[in-house]
C-alpha cells in the first residue's frame, strides 16, 4: 500500500466528524478509536485529531509480552490479537502518542488499524473519507504533499527515544505575516484542471522530496 | 385548550431519548440488501452519501465518493443522520390530546377532528383565522405544496415559512441589488478567489463540508478576511479577523470600501455600464473613513485598513456571509453594504468573482422559491404582482378571486395568534418553542389556540402543545428535490418505507385538503406528479425549474437553476454577461449608514448577547439532541464569556450563572474564553423550555425582511452560586436537564 495518512492540525475544526464516522468501519464494532482534543479551550478554538501513526518500529510491539501486536506488509500496526491479548496493558502505557486504549467489556487492546478491512480493498479509511477540511488525507504521498504549504513531517522525537511513522503530521511553514500588497503566491488557476496545472510546472517529486528528507529530522 | 399539562409523561413517552446505534446493535457480519445514494438532510451543503439498508431498516452508511460537492466528506451530523431513521422516539400513529395526555388514534379520526375543526373556526371567524407554518427543511415538493394548500386548499392568507428565521435578509438584499435571489456562484469558484471575505458565517461549525473548498483555496495561496465578533474555527484560521462589536457590520463594510475608493481599487467601467446610484453610495462610504468605522465597530482600523486594500487589490475575490449579518434589524442593510463592495470592485459573474449568502437549512434555497413564504408565488413570483396571481392562478385552476392576499411573516403570524385573530394553526417541519425568539410569548401564542395540529416525525417542544400531532416521515422515507446553497437542485432518494402508521408529509396535506372539499386541487400520488406540476408552475419565473427533471438531476449530479427548457444544462453562474435581473438589467447600490441595532447595552444590561450554533446540532434539534454520539459532545448550552468579564463579576468556569434580559433569564454554566470580545456573551440556541436561548432574545424585526435580531440583544450576568456543575464537569454522559434519559 502506497497511501497514508497525513494529519494537519492547522485544518482541524474539532467537529469530531471522524470520530463518529470511525465507529461505522464494521470491524470496529462501534468504537471510535480516533481522538480530537481542544488543545486549551480558555485560550483558543484549536483542535488536535490523533490518528495511529502506525510506527516502523512500534513501540506497542516491542513492549507486549504476548507478541500481540502484529505489523503487516503495508506497515500498518493492528490491533492486538484476541487469542493472544493478555489484558497487561504495556501497550497503552507505551504508546508515545497515547493511541491504544484498553476496551474493558471486550478484554482487549483496541487501536486505530487504519481502516483495514476497507483500505485493503482500495477504500480510504472512514475518517480521511469523511474530514470535511483534509486535516486528516489518505492518499499517495506526491498525491497530496504538492497541494499543501505545509512541510510533511514523519519523524518524531521523545526525549531519548526517536520515532519514525508511516503517517505524516504536516506543519505550518514558517510565514508569519498577512501579505497586503494581495497574493503574488496565488496559483489558482482558471481554465486549468489539477492534471494541466501539474504538467506546467517542473517535476515536484523531486524538490519535494528533498525538502521533505531534510524536514524529517528535528 | 393547548397547553402542556403533563411534561413528564410525554417526556416518558416521547422523549427525547438518547439512541445511539443502528437497529440490532453494531454487527460486523451485516448483509446488505440495498445501497441507496441521497444526500444529507440537514444544512444546505446538501452532502451525498449512501444509505446501506437491510431488512428495510437503514442501519448505516457509505462515503459517496462519487458526489462532486463533497467528494464523500461529512460532518458529524450527517455521518450519525442515520440513526433517526430507526430512533424508538419516531412517532409512529396520530395522536389526539385528550384531557392533557396524547391519546392514540386512527387515521380518520384524526383528519376528521382537523378538518371539522378547521371548517368550524373558518365559518365562525372567516377563512384567514387559521395560520399555516411551514419549513425549508422540507423538499422542494412539499414546500410547493405547501403554500398551494393554504391557498387553494384552505384559503387563508396566514402562510409563512421558517426560512423567515434564517435567509430572508439575503433574499431581500439580493432582489434589491441584483433583482434575484440566489448564490450568484458555484462552490467551484471558491478555490479561485484570491481573496474571501467570510462575514458573519461561522463555516467550520455551520457548514463544515464548505470548508474543504475553503482550504482548497487556501492551498492555492489564497486569503480569507474573516468578520465575526468571536474567534470561531473559522476565524482562527483565517488570516484577517475583524472581531467586530455585535451589530456594526455596516460600519465595517463602509470602511473596507471607503479604502477600495481612496485607493481607486474600483472598477469604474463596471460602474458606470451595470449599474445604479453609484454616486449616491459614493457620498455616503467616503463618511466611512477607517477611523470612524473603527470607532463605531471597534475593529482596529489598521485591520480595516488591511481587509480593504486586500480585498481590492487582488485580481478575484468572493465574499459569503451567513446568518451573524442577517439576524439583525438592520439584516438587509449588511446585505447591501457588502454587495457594494461586491459591485464597486465589479468582482461578480466571473470563475472566482462572485458573491453569496451561504444558506443555512437543508433546502433553504428550494424552500424560498416556490410560494410558501407570506408574499410568494412559485417561482420566486410575488403575491403582489397582478400578473403572477393570473399565471399561477391558471396553473392551478384557480379562480382568481378566491386567491387570498399576500400574509404576513411568522414573527408577526405569533402576534396574530396572541391576539386572537389567528384561532387555528398547522405546522410542519418546525419548532418555534426553540427557534423563534422571545420564548415566553410565542408559549402564550401557542396557549392562545383553539386548535393546533402538528406534523413531525418526533415530538418538538412546540408539538407539545398541539391538540393532534401526525406521524410525518424522515428523509430517508420519502423523495423529492432540494437546493442547495448554490442553487444546484439534487434529488433526496427514499431509502426504506416509514415505520408504523407514519405516513409522507405531502400525503397528510393532500388527504385534509381532500376532506375539506379541496380535492380537485391536490390530485397527487407521488412527489413526482407534485414536482410536475412546479416545474410548470415555476416556468417564466426567476426561479424557473421547467427544463429540471428527475432523470437530469441525476446524470449531471444536480441541476443549477434556472433551467427553462428540457435541453437547457443549467445556470450554474449567474450574471456572466454582466446583466442583472432589474428591468433595465443593471444591479442597483444602495447608499446605507449604519444604525445600532434596536437594543443597545446600557447601565442596566451592560453586555451584548449574540446567539448561535455548535456544530453537533441541527436548529432547534429536535433531530439531532436525540442522537447519543451529538448529545455527549454538546450535551448543554453554555455562556461564553470572555476572562476580563468573568473577573469583574467572579465567576468561575464552569459555574452556572443566570443571564437576564427585559424579556427574560435563564441559567447557563459558564465557559470562559479568550476568543470573545469582553463586551459579547454568546449562547448556543439548540435547546427549547427553561435551557432556551430564545428566553432572551429580542424579537425586534428587520423593517423589509422582518428577520428577528438574533445575534444582538442586551443582557447582564447574575452570580448565583450554584454548586451545580455542567454536565460535561460532571462527565455526565447523558441528556440535558429539562431531559429524560430512558436507559437502551
Amino acid at each position: 500500500m502506497q497511501e497514508t495518512m497525513f494529519i494537519d492540525p492547522q485544518r482541524c475544526i474539532g467537529c469530531r466528524s471522524c470520530v463518529a464516522a470511525c465507529r461505522e468501519c464494521s470491524t470496529h464494532k462501534g468504537y471510535s478509536m480516533i481522538f480530537v482534543d481542544h488543545i486549551d479551550r480558555s485560550e483558543t478554538t484549536a483542535t488536535m485529531p490523533t490518528v495511529c501513526m502506525h510506527c516502523t518500529e512500534p513501540t506497542c510491539a516491542l513492549v507486549c509480552p504476548a507478541d500481540a501486536i502484529k505489523m503487516n506488509e503495508d506497515g500498518v500496526v493492528m490491533s492486538a490479537l484476541k487469542p493472544r491479548c493478555l489484558d497487561c496493558r504495556n501497550c497503552v502505557n507505551a504508546c508515545p502518542f497515547g493511541v491504544p486504549k484498553y476496551n474493558t467489556a471486550m478484554h482487549l487492546q483496541m487501536k486505530c488499524d487504519m481502516c483495514y478491512d476497507r483500505t485493503s480493498e482500495g477504500l480510504k479509511p472512514m475518517c480521511a473519507s469523511v474530514c470535511p477540511t483534509g486535516a486528516i488525507s489518505f492518499g499517495k504521498y506526491e498525491q497530496i504533499v504538492p497541494l499543501r504549504r505545509t512541510k510533511p513531517v514523519n519523524a518524531h522525537v521523545f526525549g531519548n527515544q526517536h520515532v519514525e511513522t508511516k503517517v505524516y503530521l504536516m506543519l505550518p511553514t514558517d510565514e508569519t505575516e498577512v501579505n497586503i500588497d494581495g497574493c503574488g503566491v496565488f496559483e489558482g488557476r482558471i481554465g486549468l484542471t489539477g492534471e494541466q496545472q501539474a504538467q506546467t510546472g517542473e517535476s515536484w517529486i523531486d524538490t519535494q522530496e528533498e525538502q521533505s528528507d531534510k524536514s524529517n529530522e528535528f | 385548550m393547548s397547553k402542556v399539562e403533563n411534561l413528564d409523561r410525554i417526556l416518558e413517552q416521547f422523549g427525547p431519548h438518547l439512541h445511539d446505534a443502528p437497529d440490532g446493535g453494531w454487527a460486523a457480519d451485516r448483509v446488505i440488501d440495498n445501497v441507496v445514494p441521497t444526500h444529507c438532510p440537514y444544512c444546505a451543503v446538501q452532502c451525498g452519501l449512501n444509505l446501506l439498508v437491510e431488512k428495510n431498516k437503514v442501519v448505516g452508511f457509505e462515503p459517496r465518493y462519487d458526489f462532486p460537492v463533497n467528494e464523500g466528506r461529512l460532518c458529524p451530523k450527517g455521518v450519525t443522520a442515520y440513526l433517526q431513521t430507526h430512533h424508538p422516539d419516531r412517532l409512529l400513529y396520530p395522536l389526539i390530546k385528550r384531557n392533557g395526555y396524547f391519546e392514540r388514534a386512527s387515521w380518520d379520526d384524526a383528519l376528521d377532528l382537523i378538518v371539522s375543526k378547521f371548517q368550524e373556526i373558518q365559518a365562525k371567524y372567516g377563512k384567514d383565522a387559521i395560520g399555516i407554518y411551514s419549513g425549508s427543511s422540507l423538499t422542494t415538493e412539499k414546500t410547493y405544496l405547501m403554500g398551494k394548500f393554504a391557498r387553494a386548499g384552505l384559503g387563508t392568507r396566514y402562510i409563512d415559512y421558517n426560512g423567515r428565521l434564517c435567509m430572508v435578509s439575503a433574499a431581500a438584499g439580493n432582489n434589491k441589488a441584483f433583482g434575484i435571489d440566489r448564490a450568484a456562484n458555484p462552490f467551484a469558484d471558491i478555490p479561485l478567489a484570491e481573496v474571501l471575505i467570510i462575514a458573519g458565517a461561522n463555516c467550520a461549525e455551520t457548514f463544515p463540508v464548505l470548508n474543504k473548498y475553503l482550504w482548497e483555496q487556501r492551498d492555492n495561496g489564497g486569503r480569507w478576511i474573516v468578520i465575526d465578533p468571536r474567534e470561531t474555527a473559522t476565524a482562527r484560521q483565517g488570516d484577517l479577523h475583524l472581531q467586530l462589536k455585535p451589530g456594526t457590520d455596516v460600519a465595517v463594510a463602509n470602511g473596507m470600501l471607503n479604502v477600495m475608493v481612496r485607493e481607486n481599487l474600483i472598477d469604474e467601467d463596471f460602474i458606470a455600464n451595470s449599474t445604479n446610484d453609484w454616486e449616491a453610495t459614493r457620498t455616503v462610504i467616503e463618511k466611512y473613513t477607517p477611523d470612524v468605522a473603527s470607532q463605531i465597530s471597534d475593529v482596529p482600523a489598521k485591520k480595516i485598513e488591511q481587509a480593504g486594500l486586500l480585498y481590492g487589490r487582488a485580481k478575484t475575490g468572493m465574499i459569503m456571509h451567513a446568518r451573524g449579518i442577517e439576524h439583525h434589524t438592520n439584516g438587509v442593510n449588511n446585505v447591501l453594504s457588502y454587495i457594494n463592495i461586491v459591485l464597486a470592485t465589479g468582482k461578480i459573474g466571473e470563475p472566482g468573482k462572485g458573491y453569496g449568502t451561504i444558506t443555512g437549512q437543508g433546502n433553504g434555497q428550494g424552500g424560498r422559491e416556490h410560494g410558501q413564504k407570506a408574499d410568494q408565488l412559485p417561482g420566486q413570483r410575488s403575491m403582489l404582482n397582478a400578473e403572477h396571481r393570473k399565471y399561477v392562478c391558471d396553473v392551478w385552476g384557480l379562480p382568481e378571486e378566491e386567491l387570498p392576499e399576500a400574509g404576513v411573516s411568522v414573527v408577526e403570524m405569533f402576534d396574530k395568534m396572541r391576539e386572537g385573530e389567528i384561532k387555528g394553526f398547522f405546522s410542519l417541519c418546525n419548532n418555534g418553542m426553540v427557534s423563534l425568539p422571545d420564548t415566553n410569548k410565542i408559549r402564550q401564542s401557542l396557549e392562545n389556540l383553539e386548535f393546533n395540529v402538528n406534523v413531525d416525525f418526533f415530538m418538538s417542544e412546540s408539538s407539545r402543545y398541539a391538540d393532534v400531532v401526525l406521524p410525518g416521515t424522515t428523509w430517508a422515507e420519502d423523495e423529492g428535490v432540494t437546493a442547495n446553497s448554490e442553487a444546484r437542485v439534487i434529488k433526496i432518494n427514499k431509502a426504506v418505507d416509514p415505520p408504523g402508521e407514519a405516513k409522507t408529509d405531502w400525503w397528510i396535506v393532500c388527504e385534509i385538503a381532500r376532506r375539506m372539499g379541496r380535492g380537485k386541487y391536490f390530485n397527487f400520488n407521488s412527489p413526482r406528479e407534485i414536482f410536475d406540476e412546479l416545474r410548470v408552475a415555476s416556468k417564466g419565473g426567476n426561479a424557473d425549474y421547467y427544463g429540471i427533471t428527475y432523470e437530469k438531476i441525476e446524470k449531471q449530479n444536480g441541476v443549477f437553476w434556472m433551467c427553462p427548457t428540457l435541453d437547457h444544462p443549467g445556470t450554474p453562474r449567474l450574471f456572466e454577461d454582466k446583466k442583472f435581473y432589474h428591468p433595465d438589467k443593471k444591479a442597483k447600490f444602495h447608499p446605507i449608514e449604519y444604525k445600532p441595532p434596536a437594543e443597545v447595552p446600557d447601565a442596566e444590561y451592560p453586555l451584548a448577547l449574540t446567539t448561535g450554533r455548535v456544530v453537533y446540532q441541527y436548529l432547534s434539534g429536535n433531530q439531532t439532541r436525540r442522537i447519543g454520539f451529538l448529545v455527549e459532545q454538546c450535551p448543554e448550552p453554555y455562556v461564553e464569556i470572555h476572562p476580563e468579564t468573568a473577573l469583574a463579576l467572579k465567576i468561575n468556569d464552569g459555574e452556572r450563572v443566570k443571564v437576564v434580559s427585559r424579556r427574560g433569564e435563564g441559567v447557563f454554566p459558564a465557559l470562559i474564553v479568550r476568543t470573545i470580545r469582553p463586551d459579547t456573551i454568546f449562547i448556543p440556541y439548540h435547546w427549547g423550555e427553561q435551557l432556551a436561548a430564545n428566553q432572551l432574545t429580542n424579537p425586534a424585526l428587520d423593517p423589509i425582511s422582518k428577520i428577528p435580531e438574533y445575534k444582538a440583544c442586551a443582557a447582564r450576568i447574575e452570580k448565583i452560586h450554584s454548586r451545580e456543575l455542567p454536565i460535561l464537569g460532571r462527565n455526565r454522559k447523558g441528556a440535558s436537564l429539562s431531559e429524560v434519559r430512558r436507559g437502551k
